[in-house]
């Protein structure tokens, strides 16, 4: 499969990585292609459903009370979490040198700054009228009253506000070395764009020595960035009084399940790219081996956290409360949390068994499972809590509707496709730290490994 | 303006032959180096660090950080106190709910000064190439360039070709 991967499996030289990023950047073939137009296809039709929600209003997307929070809400908690897992890959495990991460960061951290992008169309799809969105920005309005920082909900902007630009530059920051390898590597209109893009980046000592302080700073400054932009989601959530929403169990609860779907989704991304680009040679069963142990881990720790949310609430000792916990289990959308129990709970237990660890099938359905479980997870927390709060007369049952699934499905596409350009531009692989972990060429390799 | 150094490029292809050509140099007085690695490496830091300050793109990011807290907390209290409305008896300024902006605020300036003091301190972006870079240098060959009074390249190219390099130029 791997031109690199030779019988005995010796380690790719320096000069084997530039020439198998630069082959990830060949013009695609017509599979490629294929995919771009089935997602633009779904693409498309999440943007006309979201035109069409904009023409004829708000009740397009099915929003009635007392679910005045529902699918855009729920995908937007979603989306957000999927990014937790580039930046715990790019930040945490970089302050743990972790070498693992190596050959999987430069992906994750792309998959990062494109959910973030995806989540952040939600809050404007949501709010409806988003040529108002400037609102959002902190600035007095015509009499002189300022935003309420004392609302989680403008904790909200600035945490996403700061994450998007937080990662997007240390994903920036990783990227000049690489574009420079790029430059370096192609010729005519390629090479001046990514001339231009390198900011004349040439490996010199003085460049080095600021970029690799620079970046341990990025990664000790994005570690309790990543920690805290959940937590501050989930405070939109806690800080509220709705039965099962007020706890303070759902920072840690909500950073956890973060990480979990997060991994899943770096998972579906980097399977495929490995099997089509051929990297065999870097991202290795090891590789897959620690990603599966992760979801694992993530994955009991959400389940202690269930298990824990409805303890408290039976221990609480309060009847609403323990009326909606006892509504979700048994009523109308107890199914939805039957099935987030079974793919968060049981399905990632298969992943014990190193066999599944490393076999790329079973990891890519236990890591659809996760998706599809940790997407109804917020829809659990966010749609039967307001279905059931204080007073019978305030409950309700809601139907999604054609446009909020639309666009939902919308945005899978809208993130799949940022990522599909971003592999054929961009070095998915990321040569400087792939080449950081392989042995330096040495002449005498009697004095080799004594660092 | 006349040229007043030479620079004298060896090309290797080993991190321990550019280790002893490093070496070599140091002992015989030669400074002026600008070494091109494709990667860091740590045994090609360790010689060059070893008589340089630590890269000061520490105080960009402390400076940023403070900043960004300052601004948020200024933010916050000083719009709350425009508007001087009391909600569920709390003070007006809150401290506890404005942290997280501070926090917030902190880690947006922090972060983006730390990437302009990179920028600043290690010349980014340069628009031409330096004279003596080479494409392979990011790709798997390391470059020492060393700038020398004119007339003076001799000794440096013996240097550099006894500790093994593959080329020197010119």
């Amino acid at each position: 499969m791997s031109p690199t991967n030779d019988a005995r499996g010796a380690s790719p030289t320096f000069a084997d990585v530039n020439r198998d990023v630069v082959r990830t950047l060949e013009p695609p073939g017509n599979l490629y292609f294929a995919w771009m137009c089935v997602v633009a296809l779904i693409l498309a039709a999440g943007i006309l459903a979201w035109t069409g929600q904009i023409w004829w209003g708000m009740g397009m997307a099915g929003k009635r009370t007392p679910q005045m929070w529902a699918m855009y809400i729920t995908s937007f908690v979603f989306w957000i979490g999927i990014g937790h897992a580039g930046t715990l890959i790019s930040a945490i495990l970089y302050l743990f040198r972790a070498r693992w991460r190596t050959p999987i960061y430069r992906a994750a951290e792309a998959m990062t700054i494109f959910a973030v992008l995806t989540a952040g169309l939600f809050p404007l799809i949501h709010a409806g009228r988003m040529w108002f969105a400037y609102f959002l920005l902190p600035y007095p309005n015509q009499r002189y009253l300022w935003p309420n920082f004392r609302s989680p909900l403008v904790w909200d902007v600035f945490a996403i506000s700061t994450y998007l630009s937080i990662s997007t530059v240390f994903f920036i920051v990783g990227l000049v070395p690489d574009i420079a390898a790029l430059r370096d590597a192609s010729i005519g209109w390629r090479r001046r764009i990514y001339a231009m893009l390198a900011l004349g980046w040439e490996g010199a000592d003085s460049q080095w020595r600021h970029y690799r302080r620079a970046y341990g700073l990025l990664a000790a400054l994005a570690t309790p960035l990543v920690l805290s932009v959940h937590s501050v989601v989930s405070w939109d959530f806690a800080m509220a009084l709705v039965p099962g929403w007020h706890s303070t169990l759902f920072a840690p609860f909500f950073v956890d399940g973060a990480i979990f779907s997060g991994f899943a989704m770096v998972l579906i991304l980097l399977l495929p790219m490995r099997h089509f680009f051929g990297l065999h040679a870097y991202i290795e069963d090891r590789h897959l081996d620690a990603m599966g142990k992760l979801i694992l881990v993530t994955g009991l720790i959400l389940t202690y956290f269930y298990i824990c949310e409805i303890f408290t609430s039976i221990y609480s000792g309060d009847d609403i409360e323990k009326a909606s916990l006892f509504w979700k289990v048994t009523k109308s959308y107890a199914w939805a949390l039957w099935l987030m129990y079974f793919c968060n709970c049981v399905a990632p237990l298969i992943l014990f068994w190193k066999k599944a660890r490393t076999s790329p099938t079973i990891l890519y359905v236990v890591s659809i499972l996760v998706l599809i479980g940790m997407w109804f997870e917020r829809f659990n927390i966010i749609v039967p809590s307001l279905g059931h709060d204080f007073y019978p007369y305030t409950w309700g049952i809601y139907y999604p509707s054609p446009t909020d699934t639309m666009v939902v499905i919308g945005s899978f596409a809208w993130f799949f496709i940022l990522f599909l350009g971003f592999i054929k531009v961009m070095p998915s692989l990321s040569i400087v730290e792939v080449k950081e972990t392989l042995p330096p060429p040495l002449r005498d390799p009697r004095h080799a490994g004594h660092h | 303006m006349p040229a007043t150094t030479e620079t004298i490029l060896g090309v290797f292809a080993h991190v321990d032959t550019t280790v002893r050509a490093l070496e070599d140099l140091k002992a015989k007085g030669y400074h002026d180096l600008t070494v091109y690695t494709p990667v860091p490496v740590h045994e090609i830091e360790e010689v060059l660090e070893r008589d340089r300050p630590v890269s000061r793109v520490r105080l960009f990011t402390l400076i940023g950080g403070l900043t960004g807290m300052a601004s948020g907390f200024l933010l916050t209290i000083w719009s709350s106190l425009q508007w001087g409305l009391t909600t569920g008896g709390k003070p007006v300024a809150s401290i506890p709910p404005f942290v997280v902006i501070a926090f917030e605020l902190t880690i947006l300036f922090g972060g983006i000064a730390t990437v302009l003091g990179m920028a600043l301190l290690g010349r980014l972006p340069r628009l031409t190439p330096s004279p003596s870079f080479d494409p392979r240098f990011t790709n798997d060959r390391f470059g020492v360039a060393i700038h020398v009074a004119p007339g003076r390249g001799g000794s440096v190219r013996e240097i550099l070709r006894a500790a093994g390099a593959d080329e020197v130029r010119p």
